[in-house]
Parts: structure tokens; sequence; C-alpha cells
């Protein structure tokens, strides 16, 4: 107990490194697939059938294989198989990397619980709006938006907070993630070998941060409890 | 001359005929009322008027403007449809008022979207504000305007959407079976917003199964039946000397 004590300051300051990683990957994907999951809910409700199929078959395909193996992908396929690896061997290509592929897998997760919201605005909304004369973008940015919003926002709660524990799969790459960090203290990290407890002790910083996500969540929910 | 008039509109949905044929023509400051049975084709006529569905055939000339005519494929642009729209206005059964905006914000979106798509909102915002001000009062929803829909009765939900749809001044005024969702107790006061714009000489078209109301306030009366006009005439004539034998029968429901 004692030597853990010693070693606190020290496993702290390594996993609060890694946990920046963790919270920039974070925020990335979420920056990138609110707009990209926008964009594909608009393809797979297109009324041009090949828009709508193709939108459909990218979303089977990313929903349908781990995304840890769509990180091996993203990361090895230009370098392994193109022979031209864009990446470069170091973190920030690895975060490269591995944003992208967070943000294509979650956009697409994010799509359909977007194109939910957007079917369950009744259509007399977009009725209403058109015989006043309003333009189908209006319609979308004045009158559907806020309501789809209000729909997905427990949906998309669920989403976000699989988010911040997902963003330990990117350690796969050798991203430098909080688990990276707490696990690297088993083999040796900075002067420290054969410690399993920084491993553990890292599920801390997932709960309190979940708290906040989900205590902010709530609030946004509340925020659009004014209508219905 | 006809402010509305309306020749040979047919609409097929999948293989089902809704409507067969459709003619007539109003004069400005009438009011038409179309009666029938559910199925009859009414909605699917008021929404055709509204260019929410494309007619098969037909023509619909507004002021003597050709609106649509299905033989000439210019008359089907997308762009200019959102502007032909505006001869007409439309009032739903479910009222479809935005939820997230109170009832005067309901009022108001249009025509600031409008004005903001002219770069004119900053002049003309007070003017769209003073309208929707004093047809909330017409309405005598002066003291609710600041509510949201959710918090209005059915009643006053539809006279607030009555007004959002009078702010674009419409040529032409549709009701969609107006009180249909309502309550019987709120009916009346929905009716009555109604008749004082028929009393204002507005142009309207009715769609309702308020007979009494019909006979009150129409200059003329269409009774539809299986996609096409059985009888038309002015309502006096056909709700007391129905000449046709299926105008009688569905009267006669409604009567007794």
């Amino acid at each position: 107990m004692k030597l853990i004590f010693q070693q606190m300051p020290i496993v702290i300051g390594a996993l609060n490194s890694g946990f920046v990683q963790t919270l920039k990957l974070f925020s990335v994907t979420l920056l990138g697939a609110f707009p990209l999951g926008l964009l594909i809910a608009f393809g797979s409700l297109s009324k041009i059938k090949a828009i709508s199929l193709a939108t459909q078959f990218v979303i089977w395909i990313v929903r349908g294989t781990p995304l840890m193996i769509q990180l091996l992908i993203v990361y090895y396929f230009p370098g392994l198989v193109l022979h031209n690896p864009i990446w470069g061997g170091g973190e920030s290509g690895r975060f490269l990397a591995a944003s992208i592929a967070f943000i294509i897998n979650y956009s697409c997760y994010f799509s359909e619980i977007y194109r939910g919201g957007i079917q369950s605005v009744p259509v007399g909304q977009t009725e209403a709006g058109l015989v006043l004369g309003m333009t189908k973008r209006q319609i979308f940015f004045h009158v559907t938006l806020l309501q789809m919003i209000k729909r997905i926002v427990p949906p998309i709660s669920n989403e976000i907070i699989t988010l911040v524990k997902d963003t330990a799969l990117a350690r796969i790459i050798a991203l430098q993630e909080i688990i990276w960090a707490g696990q690297a203290f088993m083999k040796g990290s900075h002067g420290i070998s054969g410690a399993i407890w920084p491993l553990f002790f890292t599920a801390f910083y997932y709960l309190i941060f979940n708290g906040i996500v989900t205590v902010l969540l709530t609030r946004l929910e509340r925020k659009m409890d004014y209508f219905r | 001359m006809a402010i509305l008039e309306v020749k040979n509109i047919r609409k097929t949905f999948g293989n089902v005929e809704v409507l067969k044929g459709i003619d007539f023509s109003l004069e400005k400051g009438q009011v038409l009322s179309i009666i029938g049975s559910s199925g009859s084709g009414k909605t699917t006529l008021l929404r055709c008027l509204n260019f929410l569905e494309t007619p098969d055939t037909g023509v619909i000339k507004v002021n003597n403007d050709v609106l649509f005519d299905s033989s000439d494929p210019s008359t089907r642009l997308e762009s200019q449809i959102r502007q032909k729209r505006l001869h007409f206005g439309l009032v739903f059964q479910s009222f479809n008022l935005f939820p997230q905006y109170t009832a005067l914000e309901n009022v108001m979106l249009a025509p600031r979207l409008a004005a903001k798509e002219k770069r004119a909102y900053e002049a003309q915002k007070d003017k769209i504000k003073a309208e929707a001000v004093e047809l909330f009062h017409q309405i005598g929803l002066s003291d609710r305007m600041n509510n949201y829909p959710h918090q209005l009765s059915g009643g006053q939900q539809q006279r607030v959407a009555i007004a959002r749809a009078l702010i674009l001044k419409p040529d032409i005024l549709c009701f969609d079976e107006p009180t249909s969702a309502l309550d019987p107790e709120l009916t009346g006061e929905v009716l009555k917003v109604i008749k004082q714009l028929s009393d204002k000489n507005n142009t309207m078209i009715i769609v309702t199964h308020e007979m009494a109301f019909a006979r009150d306030v129409a200059s003329h009366v269409i009774f539809m039946d299986g996609g096409g006009i059985c009888e038309q005439g002015e309502p006096r004539e056909l709700f007391n000397n129905p000449k046709e034998e299926r105008t009688r029968q569905f009267l006669t429901r409604y009567n007794s």
C-alpha cells in the first residue's frame, strides 16, 4: 500500500497525459461524426435509389465489422497494401488514423439515429412548411431539425457514453491513450514495472468523465422540455 | 371573372383513381364548401390545389394565370411551385403548428423567412409583427400569443393555424376538415372565425363534415362522391332539394 502511494504521483501524471489523448480522440470523433452522420442520413433517405442503396451498403459494412478491425485496416492498409505509409510512424499519425476510423464508424451509427429522428417528425410539419412557401432547406433548419434533436438526444447520449469507453480500442494501433498508459506500468514505464493497479485505476477516469457527460446530456434534454 | 378555375383534375394513387376529372370555378369572395363521405377525394383535391400532390391531368388557373397544366411541363418546375403555392393557404385537420415556437412565432415564421431571403428583414420585421398581433386580435387570442402550441386547446391551436395561413394573404384559403380533430365543444370557436372571414369577403374552400355550417357559410356547395363531383349548386337548393339520389342518401344520413 505504501508503495502505491509512492508510485501515485508518477502514475497519475502518466495517466493524465494518456487521458488527454483519450479526450482528444473523443472530441475529434464527435466533431467529425455529428455532421458526417447527418450527411450519411440524408444519403440513406435519398429518393435516388442508387445513393440510398450505396449508403446503406456502407452502413452495413461499418456497423457489421468490429471497430478494432476498422482501426487496423485504416492504419495498416496504406502502408502494407498500397506501399504508401501515409500516416508515418509517430503518435500524431496514429492519432489521425484513429480519428478517421472512429469518425467513420460513429457517423454510421449516428446516421441511423438521425434517420429515425427525421422520420419520426410528422410529415404534417413538412407539409405545413411547404404550404407556407418555405423551401425544403428552410423547413429542415427551422422546423424539422430541433424536433429531430429533441427526439435523438436519449439514443445519441448512449452512443456518446459508449464512445468514451471505445476510445480505448485505439491502443491496438499503439495510440497512447489512458489504458495504454496504465498498461505500460506492467511492462515498465517511468521507472515503475510490474504494477497492475494503474490499469485498474484508469476506470475512475472513465467513470468520472462519463458522470460529467451524463449530467450535461441530461441538462440538454431538459432544455428541450419546453415543447412537445 | 373567376378567381379560380379548375379543369379536368385527375389523380391516381397506384391503381386507385381518387379524382376522376374535377371541374369547377370560384368567384372572388365566394365560399365553396365541399362535402362528401370519407374517401370521396375531397382532401386530395385540396392537396392538388396546394401542390402537395401533382395531378395526373388537368389545369389550375388563378386570376386567369395558368398555375398548372399537365400538358405543359414548364408548369411543373419545382422552383416555381413554391411561388404558386402562395396563391393558396391551407389549414390542416391536425393543425400542424410548429411545436418549438410560440403561437406568435408560428404566425411570423414564414413571412420572416421570406423577408430574410429578400434581405429585407430589418425593414419588414416591425410590420410583420404588427400584422401578426392584429391577426391574434382578430382570432381572439391576444392573450395567448406567447404560449406554445401544447399549452393551447385544439380550438385555439386551429385558430392560430388560421392566422398563420392568413398572414401570407393567400388569394384562396383552403380548409381541410378544420374541426374534425376537435371536441364538439371546441368546433364553435373555430367555425366562428371562419364565418368572420367569409363576412370579410375572403375567398375560401372548406372541406367539412359540418353540414349546418356548410349551409350557413357557403355560397356554393359541391357534393363529391367516388372521386367525382356528384352534384353542385347553391347551398339551399342542394341541401333542401338534392337532385341526385346519392346526394339525398348522404344528406339523410347526416340529418338523421
